[in-house]
């Protein structure tokens, strides 16, 4: 064990101060010292996305981020994707097409595909699929996930989402 | 969510109404178990070595470590089968002395964080005096072979025969024979969510509660209080949002045992969540079979007789609850698939060997032997010289009740047109058109079809069937009207993405007249759902969901009769509808939620003759259901790769009523791009000493979107006699069709080299390997 050294973590809005050690990942840090555990751990080493979050608007694996690497950036998690009762249209999308079954990936998806649409929404479907496949999912056979994507990135594209 | 239309006939059940299940999922508020905090963590120092004998164990100093010696009166896990010269073994909680696989638990470190843990576990100096390990289930059979298990002779643990009566005479008498020599690479279900728990003693009840990822609370519960010899009153196991599971999280894992003798012991709080690595290596594997079947048929190339040899290696321990019979016998029991065929032999077994224990995982057996007949048709559509799809209509099932070689009952199904449906979707003349002008210019395509029946939805009978010690098979639903009107149903099952929150809301919505959203299902929590079973098998939908339907039946009748009586009108003129009891044909009515609160507060009003409250119980244990499907893959082999590229996927199925659309297919796409994932990409390697080369998700592989084509699904809704509901199981069949369809187009398509591939994973390397050896030859 190596000396805690204090951080502020700001997620969604919001400062956590938090004090960890250098070795703690941000996906750790982020659940058990800021208590946000809407980001899940699939593999801890970058391969299933499960844990994909946006700093400073890009979906990055948190689980091979330090917590400390994240100071002074922006974070965006899946409990700050909703504006009060109104789901983001991913998370609306997710519902209606069925892009979810046990809904443990399903908060490294909506993190991914948001902050990709983002960036570019105007995709085109082949290059979604590229970035669709970084992630891992074993219930839905992708399926529904693909669908409400492509769906949300019509709805995304009518109303651009503004990054918090 | 719009009601249904009034008087317009049109039902809740059939809707694909969006899961009530995804609000919390979506937002990031699920409950994971390790999502909990807790006073201590735990991780396990595990054995490096398959085989060996411990001579020391030192953590660092100052450190917590729980072995095997402080384990005092804790029984061994020891699953058991009364049948088939099952040798029941045991495996302890911890390795007492001996290792018998990469990845066995051997101590646990203790502290306050979890990476305070591991510091110990990495601190901690194990030596093993190694033995020569058995890491195949051929090299466990040889002569002289090391026996890892007293209890077990040979390294056969279990072994079932079966020979029908005039076997030989129609065996001698055949026109042709051909055999399919297979082989099913070992797999591992990787739910994205590995295994977790939490034990936390309360000092005020004295009881334990344990939240963790498991399929079957109470069996989990039952299991745990056996093992360390307490009243089972005294633990509560809660699975509270699981992901993923896959029957994977059906087995005792050792490690929850341990968590919950800790928070008795200490008197605290406990936690452990595996890592992927722990996963792969120690999470349960899957599929390891040989198998060797033999097609005897006629001149009209129908299958008059089987021959079957199974040879499954079970790992090092057994399964609890289903015991590492489940495979080999499974095997067994169904290895005849859809197929008319009279005579059967069959000699199946299972070997121990030092390698991560087996158990279920989705499809159970059936994906292999789907793969070994399937294998087996093609080849003899061949040897015949007839195409793959007429080989199919002449030995297909068509007449129900059938009983097969072995004693199962199928009920109604629709193998044929699930065939014909298939065929003509994927428009067989066009592709093959296509395949030949690809052909010409070096590019192989391959379709290839599979055709199976997939036994679900099956009650205590068919367990009881195997001689399993646990039993599992009836489900129990509790439906309860509160006094504020809304409506619970506490279920056995333990769904983890299946979706039956929102269906079996929409059972009872359509019983009582009210919509889905006035229906909570209450699950996983052994303090609030009655005992219970759990969920695997494809079993929930057809055996809660028809508990769910006789207790809202029993529900809907006394909600009737209390109308009755309070409307002054014959229970028979009483309709539920729009949320209110009413007098068909009047404007007389009083909303359910008055009704409830009648019943528990106003029960003066019923004179007697009405028990308070509205709350029944309906128990439901049916014999079982086949559903069924044919499968159709087209796949592009790149020849100078070996790469497999899946262009299309196709899949005509029949999982009788289908009470949610939307969800039915969900299950059926998942369980394609599991089996695509099986008959491609996923396999756990073993080298020579028994350690494991494929402990992350870079080696081990599952699907990821680039891999899955796009799913077309047709459906038939055969509505049988079996289910209450009228539906079967739909949980499994993607799963057990796929990896045949997709092999099978391999093998369509590398025609023209006379090359045959009969083993799953079909990699790359073993596509190329087998190319090679061709070439080589020629």
């Amino acid at each position: 064990m190596t000396a805690k050294a204090p951080l502020t973590l700001h997620i969604n809005g919001r400062d956590h101060a938090i004090s960890v050690e250098p070795r703690r990942t941000l996906v750790d840090a982020i659940r058990e010292d800021c208590g946000q555990t809407g980001t899940h751990i699939g593999c801890e080493h970058g391969i299933c996305g499960a844990c994909t979050i946006l700093v400073d608007g890009e979906p990055v694996r948190s689980c091979l981020m330090f917590a400390q690497q994240a100071a002074g950036k922006k974070i965006r998690t899946v409990e700050g994707l909703a504006d009060g009762d109104t789901l983001h249209p991913m998370q609306q999308a997710f519902m209606d097409h069925h892009g979810l079954q046990c809904g443990f990936c399903t908060p490294g998806f909506l993190m991914l595909a948001v902050g990709v649409l983002e960036r570019e929404p105007d995709i085109s479907d082949e290059d979604l699929l590229d970035v669709l496949a970084s992630n891992l999912c074993r219930c839905t056979g992708y399926q529904g996930i693909i669908k409400a994507v492509r769906a949300a990135a019509k709805e995304m594209r009518k109303a651009p989402q503004t990054s918090k | 969510m719009t009601a249904p239309t009034k008087g317009s006939g049109m039902t809740w059940v059939g809707r694909a109404i969006r899961r009530l299940e995804d609000p919390a999922l979506v937002r990031g508020h699920g409950r994971f178990t390790a999502d909990l905090p807790a006073a201590h963590w735990v991780r396990f120092v595990r054995s490096p070595v398959a085989a060996g004998t411990i001579t020391s164990l030192n953590p660092p100093k100052g450190a917590t470590l729980v072995t095997a010696r402080d384990l005092t009166g804790v029984k061994p896990i020891t699953p058991m089968l009364h049948k088939f010269n099952y040798k029941p073994i045991g495996q302890p909680i911890l390795a007492d002395g001996v290792v018998r696989f990469v990845g066995e638990a051997i101590a646990a470190a203790i502290a306050p964080s979890e990476e305070e843990a591991e510091d110990i576990v990495e601190q901690t100096e194990l030596r093993i005096e190694e033995s020569t390990p058995i890491v195949d289930a051929r090299a466990a059979l040889a002569s002289g072979a090391a026996e890892l298990h007293k209890a077990v002779p040979g390294n056969v643990i279990v072994e079932g025969k079966v020979k029908t009566a005039d076997f030989d005479k129609v065996w001698n008498s055949a026109a042709k024979r051909v055999v399919a020599d297979i082989r099913s690479r070992r797999q591992n279900a990787t739910p994205m969510e590995a295994r977790a728990a939490h034990a936390a003693y309360d000092v005020t009840s004295d009881r334990v509660t344990l939240t963790c990822t498991t399929q079957m609370p109470h069996l989990c519960r039952t299991a745990i209080a056996d093992v360390l010899g307490f009243p089972e009153s005294d633990l509560r196991v809660v699975a509270p949002d699981v992901g993923g599971g896959f029957g994977q999280k059906m087995s005792l894992a050792p490690e929850y045992v341990l968590l919950v003798w800790l928070a008795r012991k200490h008197r605290s709080s406990f936690a452990w969540t595996e890592d992927r690595r722990e996963n792969l290596i120690a999470g349960f594997h899957s599929r390891d079979q040989y198998i060797r079947l033999e097609g005897a048929f006629d001149a009209n190339a129908r299958l008059v007789a089987l021959d079957a040899n199974v040879l499954a290696n079970v790992g090092a321990y057994s399964c609890y609850p289903t015991t590492c019979g489940v495979e080999p016998l499974m095997a067994m029991a169904e290895m005849p698939g859809p197929y008319d065929v009279r005579q059967y032999s069959c000699w199946s077994r299972g070997v121990v060997t030092n390698t991560c224990p087996m158990a279920p995982y989705r499809g159970v057996s059936r994906p292999t032997i789907t793969f070994t007949i399937e294998r087996l048709m093609d080849k003899a559509a061949a040897a015949f010289g007839i195409d793959p799809v007429e080989i199919r209509r002449r030995n297909l099932i068509d007449k129900f009740p059938y009983t097969s070689a072995t004693g199962l009952v199928f009920d109604e199904a629709s193998y044929k047109e699930t065939l014909e449906i298939a065929v003509r979707e994927i428009d067989v003349p066009a592709f093959r058109k296509r395949q030949n002008d690809a052909r010409a210019k070096g590019r192989y395509l391959g379709i290839g079809f599979s055709t199976f029946s997939e036994r679900t939805g099956y009650g205590s009978p068919a367990f009881a069937a195997r001689g399993m010690e646990i039993t599992p098979g009836w489900e129990t639903v509790h439906v309860t009207v509160d006094p504020s009107g809304f409506i619970e149903a506490r279920i056995g099952s333990s769904p983890h993405g299946q979706g039956l929150r929102t269906t079996l809301a929409q059972i009872i919505a359509d019983e009582l007249g009210v919509p889905p959203t006035m229906i909570k299902v209450v699950h996983g929590d052994t303090d609030r759902a009655p005992y219970g079973f759990g969920t695997f098998a494809s079993r929930s939908l057809v055996i809660s969901g028809g508990a769910t339907l006789i207790a809202a039946r029993k529900v809907r009748a006394k909600l009737i009769k209390m109308a009755s009586h309070l409307l002054e009108a014959a229970a028979d003129d009483i309709i539920l509808e729009d949320g209110s009891a009413k007098v068909d044909g009047t404007d007389r009515a009083i909303t359910i939620p008055k009704l409830a609160r009648e019943s528990y507060t106003q029960t003066h009003k019923f004179k007697g003759e009405i028990e308070p409250g509205v709350s029944e119980s309906g128990t439901y244990d049916p014999a079982g259901t086949f559903s069924n499907a044919c499968h159709v893959a087209v796949v592009e082999v790149d020849v100078e790769t070996g790469h497999v590229r899946v262009e299309k996927f196709l899949a005509a199925e029949d999982a009788g009523r289908i009470i949610n659309p939307m969800i039915a297919d969900g299950q059926v796409h998942g369980g394609i791009a599991q089996g695509i994932g099986n008959a491609l990409l996923e396999e756990i390697v073993y080298d020579d000493n028994g350690g494991i080369l494929t402990a992350n998700l870079a080696d081990y592989m599952p699907p990821t979107a680039r891999e899955v084509p796009e799913i077309e699904l047709h459906h038939i809704e055969t509505l049988t006699s079996a289910s209450i509901l009228k539906a079967k199981g739909v949980g499994e069949g993607g799963t057990i069709g796929a990896p045949a369809a997709i092999v099978n187009a391999i093998n369509d398509a590398l025609a023209p080299f006379g090359v045959q591939i009969d083993e799953m994973p079909a990699t790359p390397q073993r596509i190329r390997a087998a190319l090679r050896a061709r070439e080589k030859a020629a």
